[in-house]
Parts: C-alpha cells; sequence; structure tokens
C-alpha cells in the first residue's frame, strides 16, 4: 500500500516537473520582437555615475526629453554592476527582461552568443543614421567578427596613465614615463616614505583582465587563438602577466596591500597622495569626487614597451565602453530603435558622454570642444589610434573568471613575499585555461 | 555573585572562586569580541569619509552626522527598508500561520504519509539554494505567462520564496511544541463544542505563544538577511535592504562611513524587536526545539 | 521531534469526529457532503496543503528541475530555451569528480575546506555558546543586559555585519591590525585577511561571530529543561558546581545538542552569505566554499550544467552525512536510555 503510494506521489511530480522542464524557458519565441506594446519602454542602464542617484538624475531628463519628441514612456532601471550580468542572464533564460538595456562592451560576444540580444544587421543600422557613424575601435567590440553586432556602443572609454602632479614634483620629476622601463624607473624614484609608484587593483577581476589583454598584445600574445580557443600560456602571456606582477614582486613599485584592493582603492591611495600613478579609464569624475582638483593630476597616454602608441604589439589600451543592446523580445521593436537612435544621436551623446566623463564613440560627436580637454585628449587619441577590443569570444566571461583569479592569486603570492616566476605564472595559467569550457 | 532575592536554578552552594574568576573572564572576552565589530559600526558612521578610507582610529578626528544625511541620497534607502519590511512581514505572517496549520495537523491527528510529509520537509534544509535559484526563478516566469500574475520581481515572489523558506524549522519547532501542550486541554475544547479548528485557536495558539512568537522571529530574520534570490529576483522597485546596501559601494569609491551608517539605521529596529521578544524566545524554544 | 511519539496517541481523533459534527458551526466552512468520519480524515490533509503546495513549489519542483538540469549541456548556448540544450548524461558528473583534472581538483579543495570550516564553525559555535549559557543559568547582575547584547549578532543583518567584518579586517586600514602590527606589534608586516591562507581564519572569525549566540539561545532553552532538584539532590551528595556541570548539565544537554549541532551543521555547510559578503565573486582558495564555488561554477562561468551536478553531489552527501548522524546518535541515545 505505502509503496502504491509513493509511486503515485512520484508519478505526480514527476508530472510536475516535465511540465515545468517543458515550458522552461520556452517563452523565447525566436523571432524578432513585435510591437504589441508601442507606448512603454523599459531601460536597464548601468551604474556610471558615482551613485545610482546620480545615474537617475543624469537619466532621467533625457528620457523625458525623449517622451516629450515620441510619446514613449521609459521605465529606467539603474542596475549596479553587481548584479548587472546576473539580471541579464536570468532575463536571458526566462525571456523577462527590459527593451533595451546596458551591457559592459566585453560582454558583447558572451551575451551574443546567448542568442536574446536583436542582431545589429545593415537593416537596424539603418535605422539608426547607419553603422559607419561610429568610431571603428568601438565597433569593434560589440560582438563576434563576422557576426552582425550584438550591440551599438554608446559611451567609450580608454586607459591612460594618470599621475599625480605634487607627487612628481617632490620627487623632482620633469616627465611623466612613456615606455614601461621609464615607468618602473619613475615608479622606483617616487616609492619612498611609505608612498608607492603606482596603484593597481589586485582583486579586482576585470581591471586585472585589461591590464594583461594589452600587455599580452605588447609581447605579441592573444589570450585567444584565431579559431576562438583559449590560448593562456603562450610565451608571450605569460610574459605579460610576469610584468604585470612584477611591478609589485620585482620593482616593488606598488605597494603590497594593492593586492586586496578591489573596490578602486588605489583612486582613493592616488587621490590622498599616496600613490603617484594609476593606470585607468576615464577617472577624472573619481578624482573629484575624491576632492582632488583638476590641477592636481595629469594624464599621458599608456605606456608602450618601446616608441610610440599605435597597433599591434603598440596597442596601449583596451577598448573600454559601454554598449546599448536592444532584448530580442522585446514588445515594442520599433520604439526600442528610436530610442536607441536617440541616445545615440549626436545631442544626446554629447550631453550623456559629458556628464559620465567619457568619450562618445560617435564621430561627429566626438568633435565638440568638450572630448578635446587636457583630461580626454589622451584618452580620444588612444581610443582613435591605439587601443584594441578585448577578445570578442563566446568564453569572454569565463576568460576574465578564470585569468583574473589566477592574476589575483598571483598577487596574493607577491604580496605575501613568495617568490613570482615564469614557472610559477605558467603554472597559474595553465590551471586557468583548463578550466575553461572544453570545445 | 547571585544575587539572593531569587533562588538560583541550579547550585544552592555559594560558587567557587575558580568558577567566578572563569565565568567573569570567559565574559568579559566574549563581550568585546561580540562588541568589537558594533563599536566599529558605531564610530565609522560618525566619521567624515577621508577618516574611514585612511588608517583604522579608535576614535574619530571629529564627529559628523553627514553619512547619516547622505546615505538617504545616496541610496533610495527608505523604499529598501518599506520593501524589506513589507517582504519580511509578510513572510512571516503567512509562514507562521501555515506552519501551525501544518504542525497541527502532525501533532494532533494520526494520517497516512505523516512520517513522509515530515521527513521530505525537515530534508529541504539541506538543499543548497544555489540548485534550485534559477528553476525557481524559471517556474515563477513561467506562472507569470500562464496566469498572469506577476512573481517574479514582484514582492509576492519574493514573499513566497520566504515564506518556503522557513516552514521546515518553523513546522519542525511547533510540532515539537504542540506535542507539550497537554491533550486533555483540546479535547476539552472540542467536548465544549469547538471545532478541531476552534479547539486549535482557541487552546492550543494561545498556550503556544513563546513557540509561535519564536518562530516568527526566525522567519523574520531569514527574510531579512537572504542575499541570492534578492539579488536575481528584485529589481529597483522591490529591491530589499541585504541587497540595496550594496549600494553604498558604488562606481568610484566605498561609502564605509554611510555603509555603517546605513547598516546602524536600518538594524536599529529589528535587533531593538528582537530584543523585545527575547524573553518569548527562550521560553519558545525551551518547549519547541529542545524537546 | 518524533512523529513516533505522536502515533501512539491515535485513538484521541475518533472521539473528536462526531463532536465537532454535533457542534461545528457550519458557517465557518463551506457545506458539508461528506460524513463527518470522512471529513474528518481530510481534515489533516487540509490543514496541511498550504504547506505542501510551498513545499512543492519554491523547494522540491525546482530541486527535481536541478536534477534534470545537471544531465543537460547547459551553457549560454542553451539558457535562453533549455529544450533546445543536448542531453549531457553523466558528463557533468564526470567532469565534477574528475580529481586529476582542475574543474574537480578546485571542486575537491572547495569541498574539503568546507568540511574543515563546517567542522571548526560548529564545534566552536557550539563551545562557546554551551560556555555562555552554562556560565549564565545562575542569575548575577547585568546578566539580563549582557544576554541581550549577545543576541545582537544573531538580530543584526547579516549584510551589515559581514561588511563591518570585511572592514576591520583590510591589511592597511582595518582595526584588526591596526591592533595586532601598529598597537602590539605581534606581526612584522601587517598581514593580508581577505586574501590568501588568512581568508579562512577570517571567514570562520566571521561565521562564529554570527553563529555562536543560536547555540547559546538554544541551549539556554535547554537548560530551562533541566530539574532544579537533580542540582539540589547533587549538591547535598557535596557535588561542587564544576562537578554538577559536568555530571549533570552536559549530559541533560545530549538531545538538545543532537539538533543543535545538526541544524548548525546543515547551515554552515550552505552557508552563501558571508564569504559572499566577505571576499565578492571570486574567494580565495582558502576560504572557497563549496556554496560560493558552486555560484561560480554557475553563474560566472554560465555552465549551469555542471552547478547543478556539483549541486547534486553536494545535497547526496548531505543526505547522507545527516542520515547517519540521525541513526548513530539515535542509536546512542536509545542505548543510552536502556
Amino acid at each position: 500500500m505505502r509503496r502504491i503510494r509513493a509511486a503515485a506521489v512520484g508519478a505526480v511530480t514527476l508530472s510536475l516537473v516535465l511540465s515545468a522542464a517543458a515550458c522552461g524557458g520556452g517563452s523565447a519565441s525566436g523571432g524578432s520582437g513585435d510591437n504589441s506594446r508601442p507606448k512603454s519602454l523599459t531601460y536597464w542602464a548601468s551604474n556610471q555615475g558615482a551613485n545610482i542617484e546620480v545615474d537617475k538624475k543624469v537619466l532621467q531628463p533625457e528620457l523625458d526629453k525623449f517622451e516629450k519628441r515620441t510619446g514613449i514612456k521609459v521605465k529606467l532601471e539603474v542596475v549596479p554592476w553587481s548584479d548587472l550580468l546576473n539580471r541579464i542572464l536570468t532575463a536571458t533564460t526566462s525571456g523577462q527582461g527590459p527593451d533595451v538595456l546596458n551591457i559592459g562592451n566585453t560582454w558583447s560576444a558572451s551575451l551574443q552568443s546567448s542568442g536574446a540580444l536583436l542582431p545589429w544587421d545593415e537593416k537596424n543600422f539603418r535605422k539608426i543614421g547607419g553603422k559607419d557613424r561610429f568610431v571603428e575601435s568601438a565597433l569593434g567590440s560589440t560582438g563576434v567578427e563576422g557576426q552582425d553586432p550584438a550591440a551599438v556602443p554608446l559611451y567609450s572609454m580608454a586607459y591612460a596613465l594618470y599621475y599625480n602632479k605634487k607627487m612628481f614634483a617632490e620627487a623632482g620629476i620633469q616627465k611623466p614615463p612613456a615606455t614601461w622601463d621609464e615607468l618602473v624607473a619613475t615608479g622606483k624614484k617616487l616609492t619612498r616614505n611609505g608612498k608607492a609608484g603606482i596603484g593597481v587593483e589586485g582583486s579586482n577581476l576585470s581591471n586585472n583582465i585589461h591590464q594583461v589583454f594589452v600587455l599580452g598584445k605588447q609581447h605579441g600574445a592573444d589570450f585567444f587563438t584565431p579559431d576562438g580557443k583559449a590560448d593562456f600560456t603562450s610565451d608571450g602571456a605569460v610574459a605579460a602577466v610576469k610584468q604585470y606582477i612584477d611591478l609589485m614582486a620585482q620593482h616593488k613599485i606598488v605597494a603590497k596591500g594593492n593586492a586586496e584592493y578591489a573596490q578602486n582603492q588605489s583612486l582613493s591611495d592616488f587621490a590622498k597622495d599616496r600613490t603617484a600613478m594609476v593606470l585607468w579609464q576615464t577617472a577624472a569624475t573619481t578624482f573629484k569626487a575624491q576632492g582632488m582638483d583638476d590641477s592636481e593630476w595629469g594624464v599621458v597616454p599608456a605606456p608602450v614597451r618601446s616608441g610610440k602608441p599605435g597597433r599591434g604589439t603598440a596597442v596601449n589600451s583596451m577598448v573600454a565602453g559601454i554598449n546599448l543592446a536592444v532584448f530580442k523580445n522585446t514588445k515594442n521593436i520599433d520604439g526600442a530603435m528610436q530610442f536607441v537612435e536617440f541616445m545615440t544621436g549626436d545631442e544626446e551623446q554629447k550631453i550623456l558622454n559629458k556628464a559620465y566623463g567619457s568619450i562618445p564613440p560617435v564621430t561627429s560627436a566626438q568633435a565638440d570642444p568638450a572630448f578635446n580637454t587636457p583630461a580626454l585628449a589622451p584618452l580620444r587619441e588612444t581610443l582613435a589610434t591605439s587601443a584594441a577590443a578585448l577578445p570578442q569570444v563566446p568564453e569572454e566571461s569565463q576568460f576574465e573568471t578564470v585569468v583574473g583569479t589566477a592574476v589575483k592569486e598571483l598577487f596574493a603570492d607577491a604580496a605575501a613575499g613568495r617568490p613570482v616566476t615564469t614557472g610559477s605564472v605558467r603554472a597559474k595559467l595553465e590551471k586557468a585555461q583548463q578550466q575553461m569550457p572544453r570545445k | 555573585m547571585p544575587s539572593h532575592s531569587r533562588p538560583a536554578p541550579r547550585s544552592p552552594m555559594a560558587a567557587p572562586r575558580s568558577f567566578l574568576w572563569s565565568r567573569a573572564v570567559f565574559l568579559t572576552l566574549l563581550t568585546g569580541f561580540v562588541l568589537l565589530p558594533v563599536y566599529v559600526m558605531v564610530s565609522s558612521s560618525l566619521k567624515p569619509l577621508a577618516d574611514v578610507s585612511g588608517k583604522f582610529q579608535w576614535i574619530p578626528s571629529e564627529l559628523t552626522l553627514t553619512p547619516y544625511r547622505d546615505i538617504w541620497k545616496t541610496v533610495p534607502l527608505a523604499d529598501y527598508f518599506v520593501n524589506s519590511l513589507v517582504v519580511a512581514g509578510s513572510a512571516t505572517v503567512c509562514s507562521v500561520v501555515i506552519a501551525v496549520f501544518a504542525a497541527y495537523a502532525v501533532s494532533r491527528y494520526a494520517f497516512r504519509g505523516k512520517r513522509v510529509f515530515t521527513v521530505t520537509v525537515l530534508s529541504t534544509q539541506m538543499f543548497p539554494g544555489i540548485l534550485f535559484l534559477l528553476p525557481l526563478f524559471l517556474i515563477y516566469v513561467n506562472i507569470g505567462n500562464a496566469t498572469g500574475i506577476a512573481l517574479f520581481g514582484s514582492r509576492g515572489g519574493l514573499i513566497l520564496t520566504y515564506m518556503t523558506f522557513s516552514l521546515p524549522f518553523s513546522i519542525w519547532m511547533l510540532i515539537g511544541y504542540f506535542d507539550s501542550v497537554p491533550r486533555d486541554l483540546d479535547e476539552a475544547a472540542k467536548v465544549d463544542g469547538c471545532g478541531p479548528l476552534g479547539a486549535l485557536f482557541r487552546v492550543i495558539v494561545p498556550a503556544a505563544v513563546p513557540g509561535i512568537v519564536a518562530v516568527a522571529v526566525y522567519a523574520f530574520m531569514t527574510a531579512w538577511g537572504e542575499v541570492l534570490f534578492a539579488s536575481v529576483m528584485t529589481n529597483d522597485t522591490t529591491r530589499t535592504l541585504a541587497v540595496g546596501l550594496q549600494g553604498y559601494a558604488g562606481q568610484n569609491d566605498v561609502y564605509w562611513n554611510q555603509v555603517m551608517a546605513a547598516s546602524l539605521v536600518v538594524s536599529v529596529p529589528v535587533v531593538a524587536g528582537f530584543l523585545l521578544l527575547q524573553r518569548y524566545l527562550v521560553t519558545g524554544l525551551t518547549a519547541g526545539a529542545v524537546k | 521531534m518524533s512523529p513516533d511519539a505522536t502515533m501512539t496517541t491515535t485513538a484521541i481523533e475518533k472521539p473528536g469526529g462526531p463532536t465537532a459534527l454535533r457542534h461545528d458551526p457550519g458557517a465557518v466552512r463551506g457545506p458539508r457532503r461528506r460524513p463527518g468520519r470522512l471529513r474528518t480524515l481530510g481534515l489533516p490533509y487540509l490543514l496541511l496543503l498550504p504547506a505542501l503546495v510551498l513545499e512543492l513549489l519554491v523547494h522540491l519542483v525546482p530541486m527535481l528541475i536541478g536534477i534534470v538540469m545537471s544531465f543537460k549541456e547547459l551553457t549560454q548556448f542553451f539558457i535562453r530555451d533549455w529544450g533546445t540544450a543536448p542531453w549531457a548524461g553523466l558528463d557533468n558528473y564526470a567532469v565534477s569528480v574528475d580529481f586529476h583534472a582542475p574543474v574537480g581538483e578546485a571542486l575537491l579543495n572547495s569541498f574539503l575546506t568546507t568540511c574543515l570550516f563546517t567542522l571548526l564553525s560548529v564545534g566552536l559555535c557550539w563551545l562557546i555558546g554551551t560556555a555562555a549559557a552554562v556560565f549564565m543559568q545562575e542569575t548575577f547582575r547585568g546578566r539580563g543586559v549582557l544576554r541581550a547584547l549577545f543576541l545582537v549578532p544573531y538580530a543584526l543583518p547579516v549584510y551589515a555585519a559581514v561588511i563591518t567584518w570585511a572592514f576591520m579586517f583590510q591589511r592597511d586600514n582595518g582595526l584588526i591590525n591596526h591592533v595586532l602590527h601598529d598597537q602590539l606589534g605581534l606581526t612584522d608586516s601587517p598581514p593580508f585577511w581577505l586574501i590568501g591562507e588568512n581568508s579562512f581564519v577570517t571567514l570562520l572569525v566571521v561565521s562564529v561571530w554570527k553563529g555562536w549566540p543560536f547555540a547559546f539561545l538554544i541551549v539556554m532553552a535547554g537548560l530551562q529543561n533541566i530539574p532544579r532538584e537533580i542540582y539540589e539532590a547533587a549538591a547535598l551528595d557535596g557535588a561542587g558546581v564544576w562537578q554538577q556541570i559536568r555530571r549533570i548539565t552536559l549530559p541533560s544537554l545530549r538531545p538538545v545538542n543532537q539538533v543543535l549541532v545538526l541544524v548548525l551543521f546543515l547551515w554552515t555547510f550552505n552557508d552563501f552569505n558571508t564569504p559572499f559578503v566577505l571576499f565578492g565573486r571570486a574567494a580565495p582558495e582558502a576560504a572557497d566554499l563549496v556554496s560560493l564555488h558552486i555560484y561560480q561554477s554557475s553563474f560566472q562561468t554560465w555552465n549551469f550544467g555542471t552547478g547543478s551536478a556539483m549541486s547534486v553531489l553536494l545535497l547526496l552527501f548531505l543526505l547522507v552525512v545527516t542520515g547517519v548522524y540521525l541513526t548513530v546518535t539515535s542509536r546512542g541515545r536509545k542505548s543510552a536510555d536502556a
């Protein structure tokens, strides 16, 4: 008797499961949206300003403007970075998401592979004024090469070397470094009395990736083969990672404490005259928020191995930025297109990028003198001539996690005084590579 | 020394010196351990940002109330607070009511499947949350698509989730508590003309108030502090405190002083309520959990 | 908690049935179509129904779906439409338990770390909680205040408490190093607490700080059930306080401890909030608790199939441990009673 009951319970549960599994994720129909809800849009914005409330203040007037013009009400949600990727992931799984959203441009290929985002083919690009309105390097970070982009560029940023003028003057340094050798030499002069030459964010996985990616480029290494396989252990990649760690391990121009930094503490150190240099993307607004006047810091292009920044092994920054994507099953595809057109239009590009201290990825908007200040010119220059997009492969987020963690652990080793050798770096990268999905 | 106005529960003899000394040392150390973070919270919340992002100082260089003003501007703290209250409050009430019914059934009736029920419910305590996070999310979305009831992203979905989280422990505790209420009492009530539910509400529930309070406190705390499900299942209008407090770690810097101020502001009402109810808590647990 | 105990008193609802039928104010629940006896038989199920529905909806069905997921190749290519995800057979399990490859090795390492962590945390929580409860069994001046104080860690929202500890454990600016290094001069250079090996200690400290008040609460409740007469009798026999504690208090707490240790074990083993708030998305190896590890394996790398397989393995482990634990402790109890 008991057994029969158990069987019956089992059967009922199983059928429940199967029905749930069968309709699981089934809501994504694979079509490219419709216009069943033409009067409203939901927009997920990433956190670009000092905090979420600042973002709301920046964006809301623009959304009101859009509503006045088109009659479409945009419901804004600013999603903190800590939640954004998970929220997108769950939205993808369930088919219930925003109509338009911001994504970190390095996620483009990963999200593209999930098929949740509207592909930007010729036809769609035409609706927002054409592909050639955008800066080329920014377009390079919108998805796998050879496929229609998964998103369009919205804000652009680039890495540059920020230096603390007061600390440079005290150490008697005239000229900020332009090559890594100079940077190390300069750093050694600056590292004294408990102050450090340069700051890093050793526990920030994304930042680690950005830095070692550029160094990898300079050593002629990509972290992926042309056909998209993980290739973390090439001599160039190992040398790149080791060079970055050696700022702390060998040259000792990075304070040990930086190994645990993950929340921009290095910027706070910079603003407090405890660290003389940082490699950062558009740090101006942060310095201001930290009470540092614009006149107290300078900015120059990030260092290269030798010569001047350029293409190939003279790359000195990743293409950083935020992209704008349309969720495939939007219920207001036309409105979403109008909204993207609005946000990437010259007028909005100028307003928004000025507010966030970033650079417009739209050529015509870049001409505005506001983006040619001493603070922004080096960044704009870098983007135009010597920035490279992070590998556009579906496994990019795994790459960030495993290699970013490897670098974090190596920094921990260096900070603890354990030797960091070519062998130990290679071993860590080897382990990281084996954690990548098999292909 | 034990006060002699009330009888000591253990020893009628005076405690030896060794006992008194160990007690004093142990309790002093423990108090320090418990209070250390509380002190850091309070003192840091009164420091300017420069103080908290520099070397630690026991005494603030200057006292400021600015963090307490700024917390409301950095993050919509008041909204999060209301969300958390509504979610945790509703989850608690529902969970307690449901647990009372279930525990009553198990405690007072014999029926087929009882053992299966109690064992299954208890075993859910073992489920790693991460295993059913995504499936649960999918189920909510599908229910939403099928019926139009928005569970995902709404407070309702979160309430449903949290009340279930606290159910197993609550049911199990209340079974223990109800078992300790003499059966003669509800039998007598039934003879007096109460139905089974009448007996439950007029006799058993009043006799089990401490147990119910203990369960309610537990359910509330479970819902109040949960991070994982809240981070995926809420949006900016339904975000709860546990997730929302992370907003003070902004793009540029961690506003440590604000984090501490906000943590204090949201903790004070909960801790106060908790302490008010603590007497019930011990009594409730005495009969419920530890039988 | 003992379902058997209630089984033995089945007889009571039989008289209850007819009585209810006679006097039931029928307005409370709708029209009756069935004879009273049958309805009474249905009543317990009716009472259980809400709990059952919720458990099915939120715990059981999602868990079963999770088990189904563990047999699928559920990566970012397929999450949008699960139906299209190919069956992976036992591949996800094979990857998880291949301890010679990094994925399995990392899982094993994380699992062992969690075991050690749980053992120490539960042990310390129990020890501190019991000691505090026993010391505070007798009334003394300030006992009420202390008791309230000791419950504060339990009452503080998890996030607020843990983030405060993270703040204190910073290397350069934290209180811990300020005391250890700057003020006491115990270390040559300030150690790291949030990365590297020490992170295990950090996690343990925070977990014990948060967890011991629960043990304290339960043991305190358990102490109230020990009859005073036993102590009095022991005192008459000349047993001192320490002896009373050893011979009466601790043995009497056995049944309480059986449950307490199990509950603490399950909560600690599955704890996600503490390491997540403390270390963010990449926990140091030394503090890589298995729940966070699985979160990383599924959410950070978007491989929900493998993540689910790991969770299922974890669940199986917990089931076995709990089963063995309950069998062993119950047997111990029975033979002790006999």
